[in-house]
């Protein structure tokens, strides 16, 4: 297996994109990306969505897109994985270009949220649970969550007011994200006063429902020189596990199995602990998420993530920054495009291109994307070379 | 050979509104609706409850005093005025869910009120001809009453189940009698949503003259009299008739009140006269004597005299009591709830 | 809903049958081709108890588009008496009365149905003991 670096990086705005259809703004991210890394042909491309069909009532991206891109006759595969469906690109692309098959892939994910109506669009994302024996009986996503959460504050004495500030320091990092849906910050009273979604979960725990896309380009770590001069950013690690769909099949309802494993298999590739990460793109769906994570990969022991995250620890200026970007609360979730623009982050930060929202320590990044309530998890691990 | 009862059960749904609350909507007064009809509050089904759902539950209770097998259930009848379907029977729904099906033969049954007493009379047939060795009969109901009309402090939701064969009874029934003739005192035309009736007109013609004809017959087949029986179980649409019925006949007050629920219940039609039994099954000796006389609109009544045997002792608490439910966990709900519950609030297509 | 996946999962959805394998004993419901504890595919057919108690629950607010009218409407993850979990709702409950831990029973109850004129789809919801 070769090494493979990351040359490129695009992405759209995310929010609700009323002028845009699918293809046009998944067309931007790619060309964005192409531009960025100074190719202007690719061998292949994944694209990460979780459902064109339910959305647009579009499949068969990989001919679509493809045609769109005005690349056929370059193979395209749209990979599905619920809310991990564009981590699951990029580690397709790694393994396409780390194995030698090809050399230039683009890895993408995209979704197009506003066409349908608001419980249109909460049905289809409920299609990531068991259908049959969660979703028939009425369940949401934020419901899950909401029953990981009441689980995990009745075990470890996590409180409301440290769910919120996730979301807190989420939109402080994301008010300064020019691509960001909610670019403004919010205090923890406004979290706790929002409209009730799923108790004890509020709408400001939630991450909303957005347009977007974004994209990756990867070469061979041997040829990045012949097309980018900017700071050679390497995958150093990918990690990918499944757990039960359900998630009253789980073996302990308050941790993320799928997330420690695949955390466990990236820290093995690349050589590393947690310690040795410099900051972190995590899954916050709802902030719930984000507390389970930071335990699932080892930053803090099971049970100290809420008091971990009201000391500050995650901040930008903490011990170890958690989503900078505004992670997917205050960036946006555009399902299928939030593992890549996890990527697109971190590789801004690795090469100290990101603005007024730069981490000073940005050596070695993680990004941690999953699927539904956890029934899959993906991690890569990328530094500066 | 004798015919009876192997188990009964009851179920009804835990929501109650009083009649001052409906009263105070439509203006009305409340102290003499409560007088006039001897009723304080009635049952009303959650959104997802309705006729299968109330069934199914009663007949799960029916079973755990049965003890048998439910696969030796040969016939599944349900007998309603508000099938949740037109055209697809509540039965198979039952039968389905209490494991009886596929050797069993399923009915739905439909006489206003007296639905489930139907049921129970043609099961009773069905299990004396010996064409089926036990038979479930189920009335139950989720009544709707129009908005402001004097129905709609009575309409109620309940169901009760009799599982009947021919060993292991818990009450021997000893005959059954029908008095029907073709009566318009209440109505549903196919596709309107809520019945009508005849005013002042569903009392003397209607209910006194089935229920009495119903009982004098069947006080004179069996060659008995008032004074033979230790409870009375009647149609109940409201609290004063039955009391009236049994006066009339000769029943004493204390005979029939054991079985007559509507006052904390309401009307649950199809379950009205059957849930009334399965509180005097509740409390009944081994060898009492049990009339009951149902009455359905339309009209017709019919009539049961069961005997309590030894093995109601064994039984009777594997299940809850019917004034057990009726008395606890309830939930008081406002208009406003009970209105959005029987979907009676027009909303956008 | 689609009328064949309303009946084929009758058996589980009217009377809570479920797998069990005879190998190592897990309960499976619904039940399936091969164990995800032992890996054998030997099962026998066993009926989950209705008595349970409350894992953990919520509230749901923002219901999808089938459950529209029923909000807000509780839902939990129980535990039945033999060590069984699933998700089901709970009926006739605004939340307020519940806790980890409630006991309930599963009672049959209306869960999903198409409109006024669709086939209604029958199954369990935890009532409160």
């Amino acid at each position: 297996m070769r090494d493979v670096a990351v040359i490129g990086i695009g992405m759209t705005n995310f929010g609700e994109l009323w002028e845009q259809s699918l293809r046009s703004i998944w067309v931007e991210a790619a060309l964005a990306a192409m531009k960025d890394a100074g190719v202007d042909y690719i061998d292949s491309f994944y694209v990460g969505c979780m459902s064109g069909g339910l959305f647009v009532g579009q499949e068969h991206l990989g001919s679509m897109l493809a045609d769109y891109l005005g690349v056929c006759p370059v193979p395209g595969t749209r990979v599905e994985s619920a809310c991990a469906s564009g981590s699951v690109a990029f580690r397709l692309g790694f393994m396409e270009v780390a194995s030698g098959m090809s050399d230039i892939v683009l890895v993408s994910g995209v979704e197009k949220m506003t066409d349908v109506s608001g419980d249109e669009a909460t049905y289809a994302l409920a299609t990531a649970a068991d259908q049959e024996y969660e979703g028939f009986h009425g369940i949401t996503f934020p419901g899950l969550y909401a029953m990981i959460a009441r689980a995990h504050m009745a075990k470890f004495g996590t409180t409301r007011k440290q769910l919120a500030q996730v979301a807190v320091k989420n939109h402080a990092n994301g008010a300064l994200n020019p691509h960001a849906q909610y670019p403004f910050s919010i205090t923890v009273d406004e979290v706790l006063n929002s409209v009730k979604v799923a108790e004890p979960l509020r709408i400001l725990d939630c991450s909303p429902i957005t347009d977007g896309a974004a994209a990756a380009v990867l070469c061979p770590l041997d040829r990045v020189k012949e097309f980018s001069q900017k700071s050679v950013i390497r995958i150093s690690g990918s990690g990918h596990a499944s757990d039960t769909i359900a998630l009253h099949s789980r073996k302990d309802i308050t941790s993320l199995a799928a997330v420690e494993v695949a955390g466990k298999k990236a820290y093995a590739m690349a050589g590393v602990g947690p310690k040795d990460i410099d900051f972190a793109e995590v899954h916050d769906c709802f902030t719930i998420a984000e507390l389970c994570i930071l335990e699932a990969l080892g930053f803090v022991e099971p049970g100290q993530s809420g008091p971990a995250t009201e000391q500050g620890k995650t901040a930008r200026d903490g011990a170890f920054p958690i989503n900078p970007s505004g992670g997917l609360k205050s960036k946006g979730h555009p399902v299928g495009a939030s593992g890549v623009a996890q990527i697109v982050e971190c590789v801004e930060q690795l090469r100290g291109e990101a603005g007024k929202r730069q981490l000073k320590k940005a050596r070695r990044a993680l990004a941690q994307n999953m699927g539904g309530s956890g029934g899959s998890s993906l991690v890569h691990i990328l530094e500066v070379v | 050979m004798d015919v009876g009862i192997v188990g009964y059960g009851a179920f009804m749904p835990r929501n109650r509104i009083k009649v001052e609350e409906i009263a105070k909507v439509w203006g009305a007064d409340a102290p003499s609706y409560k007088k006039g009809l001897m009723l304080e509050e009635k049952s009303v089904p959650s959104p997802d409850e309705d006729t299968i759902t109330l069934s199914v539950e009663a007949a799960r209770n029916a079973l755990k005093r049965a003890m048998i097998d439910p696969q030796e259930i040969g016939a599944v009848y349900v007998g309603s005025e508000s099938h949740p379907y037109a055209v697809k029977p509540s039965g198979t729904v039952v039968a389905e869910a209490i494991g009886a099906t596929p050797e069993v033969h399923c009915a739905d049954f439909e006489f206003a009120c007296k639905a489930g007493s139907e049921a129970m009379y043609v099961i009773y047939s069905q299990v004396k001809a010996e064409t089926i060795k036990y038979g479930l009969a189920i009335g139950g109901d989720t009544s709707q009453g129009a908005p402001g009309d004097a129905l709609e402090y009575s309409a109620s939701a309940g169901a009760a189940a009799f599982i009947f064969g021919t060993d292991k009874l818990v009450a021997v029934c000893e005959k059954t009698y029908s008095y029907m003739t073709d009566t318009p005192d209440f109505w549903r035309r196919e596709y309107m949503h809520y019945p009508r009736h005849g005013g002042r007109f569903t009392g003397e013609p209607a209910y006194f003259k089935h229920v009495l004809g119903c009982a004098r017959g069947l006080l004179e087949i069996t060659g008995s009299k008032p004074s033979d029986y230790a409870y009375a179980v009647f149609h109940q649409p409201n609290g004063k008739f039955p009391l009236r019925a049994g006066k009339i006949l000769g029943f004493s007050r204390d005979q029939i009140e054991q079985g007559r629920l509507v006052p904390k219940l309401g009307n649950t039609y199809s379950g009205s006269s059957p849930m009334g039994l399965t509180a005097v099954l509740d409390v009944a000796k081994p060898g009492d004597r049990i009339f009951m006389v149902s009455y359905g609109s339309g009209a017709g009544s019919d009539g049961f005299v069961f005997r309590m045997t030894d093995r109601i002792d064994e039984v009777r608490d594997n299940a809850p009591h019917t004034r057990g439910l009726l008395d606890s966990n309830k939930k008081y709900i406002e208009y406003g709830t009970y209105a959005k519950y029987r979907r009676k609030i027009r909303k956008a297509e | 809903m689609s009328v064949p996946r309303i009946w084929r999962e009758t058996p589980q959805r009217y009377r809570l049958e479920a797998g069990k394998c005879t190998k190592c004993g897990k309960v499976h419901y619904p039940p399936r081709l091969i164990c995800d504890v032992c890996r054998s595919q030997d099962f026998e057919k066993v009926t989950v108890s209705d008595e349970a108690t409350i894992v953990t629950f919520t509230v749901i607010h923002t219901p999808p588009s089938q459950f529209k009218d029923q909000a807000p409407y509780a839902i939990a993850v129980v535990e039945t008496k033999d060590g069984l979990r699933s998700t089901f709702q709970v009926a006739d409950s605004d939340g307020s009365d519940l806790e980890i831990g409630t006991k309930v029973r599963l009672q049959f109850r209306m869960i999903q149905q198409e409109g006024e004129a669709g086939v209604i789809a029958y199954g369990h919801k935890a009532s409160i003991v």
